[in-house]
């Protein structure tokens, strides 16, 4: 169980709020992906193929894959290392009619005590001379929660998401886009598996634990602003703020940067940094002061206080021609992200120490992701 | 979809269509940037799809992602 009341809603984005209505290439992507970080590693492929009939009409599909090996510090905690597996297939389609672009995407995840099904449909136009183009998009999600050893146990999740996007051209080099989302859900949000601890003078360490207890619906705005810039020299540069805001009291600041170089005919680098920092949910706490102390119960470390800090740096290589000769071309890609996470007030309790002032938890994770493009 | 949200969102639409003979001023010829695959946000899909997941799985905030493509479900 590794969903944190996430919707596969963004999955759908398969024509991302904010692009011309241009439809994509014929394009096959094979990635290998690798989380490393905090005591957990999630790897795994994830293939995606996009083809275009009559320049009219378009098709994708993506197979996911995640392999998980836990040993987070919620479960060294409160449970055992475990290992499991979701997979995740997506299919989407686009019809181009003018400067009007529909697109209808279906996605499914699976893995043993989470399942999630997410329907929705995208409409992007482009406006004043191609200059402008503005979509909105609307999807549905179905879960069912799980619990492993609990086979009565299921609950459902239903999803909404709400979104507008708008790209501008401003002159012949800026590109500015807004976008906004709104995201409803409804049903168990919490971890099945995820406890609270709270202070207990019975118990040898000063404290125990019961299970979570989260609000049963949850609704989210963010708000999103970027631009990129070409340089002259032939390189652009971006910036990326987003705010967000929900029912549950997170309040979000997102800010990013990038510059992507390209060098000779056949590499393209590119360098970002990433900075998030949010505010804890209402019903959030490190250690509550006695059993049942509130109605809604939270320790989610996604839930607490914290920032985290992102540099990435990736480089694209076009491959030269080889025997394959439905292949028009062929890029070989390999990305690397660095996270630091450090937690304002959630504790690091296998520390050990007075309950409460144990040393505040933080972590780094190493990101990668390989792959290889063809064009056909 | 609430009806009055997609009667606004259709009209909305509706609205800024009849705008469409609005002069560009930045003329087609002038548009060879954006068509660089360095102003490509969303460059490799596969790859920023991934990267999104990465971040909806170990943040509170979602959604909005915008050009930047979509995330998957999982932490």
């Amino acid at each position: 169980m590794r969903f944190r009341a996430l919707p596969l809603l963004m999955a759908l984005a398969v024509a991302p709020a904010g692009r011309a209505a241009v439809l994509p290439d014929d394009r096959a992507d094979v990635l290998y992906h690798r989380y490393d970080g905090g005591g957990v590693t999630i790897d795994g492929p994830s293939l995606l193929v996009r083809k275009k009939f009559a320049e009219k009409y378009s098709v994708s599909a993506n197979y996911y894959v995640d392999m998980v090996s836990s040993a987070s510090i919620d479960v060294v905690t409160t449970a055992s290392p475990y290992k499991e597996r979701r997979t995740q297939t997506s299919v989407g389609a686009d019809v181009l009619n003018g400067r009007t672009q529909y697109t209808v995407a279906f996605a499914n995840s699976d893995e043993n005590d989470y399942t999630a099904n997410t329907a929705g449909i995208d409409v992007s136009q482009d406006l004043f001379g191609d200059l402008t183009n503005l979509s909105f998009g609307y999807s549905r999600g179905w879960d069912e929660v799980r619990k492993r050893g609990d086979a009565e146990f299921s609950e459902p999740v239903d999803r909404s998401s709400y979104r507008i996007g708008l790209t501008q051209i401003l002159t012949p080099a800026l590109m500015v886009g807004f976008n906004w989302e709104l995201v409803s859900d409804e049903g168990l949000l919490n971890n099945p598996y995820r406890s609270v601890r709270y202070l207990d003078s019975d118990s040898a360490t000063g404290f125990a634990y019961q299970p979570e207890v989260y609000p049963r619906t949850r609704t989210s705005n963010a708000l999103a602003l970027n631009a990129r810039y070409f340089l002259p020299y032939r390189a652009a540069l971006s910036g990326d703020y987003r705010y967000f805001t929900d029912t549950w009291g997170v309040d979000a600041n997102t800010a990013q940067l990038g510059y992507t170089q390209p060098w000779g005919k056949q590499w393209i680098f590119e360098v970002t940094y990433r900075w998030y920092g949010q505010s804890s949910a209402d019903f959030y706490s490190d250690l509550f002061p006695r059993r049942d102390a509130q109605n809604f119960l939270g320790r989610d470390k996604e839930l607490s206080t914290f920032s985290s800090q992102m540099i990435g740096l990736g480089a694209t290589y076009e491959l030269p021609p080889f025997g394959a000769a439905f292949l028009k071309r062929t890029t070989l890609s390999l990305f690397y992200d660095r996270f630091r996470f450090d937690y304002d007030d959630f504790r690091d309790v296998t520390a050990g120490g007075t309950p409460g002032e144990e040393p505040l938890y933080g972590f780094d994770a190493d990101v990668l992701r390989l792959f290889f493009s063809g064009w056909f | 979809m609430e009806p009055k949200r997609a009667v606004a969102m259709a009209a909305l639409l509706a609205a800024l269509s009849g705008c469409s003979s609005v002069e560009p001023w930045v003329k087609p010829y002038e548009r060879q940037n954006f068509a660089d695959p360095v102003m490509a946000g969303d460059r490799d899909p596969v790859a920023v799809a991934y990267l999104n997941h990465v971040f909806e799985a170990r943040e509170g905030a979602r959604g909005a992602l915008g050009s930047h493509g979509g995330g998957c479900g999982c932490n």
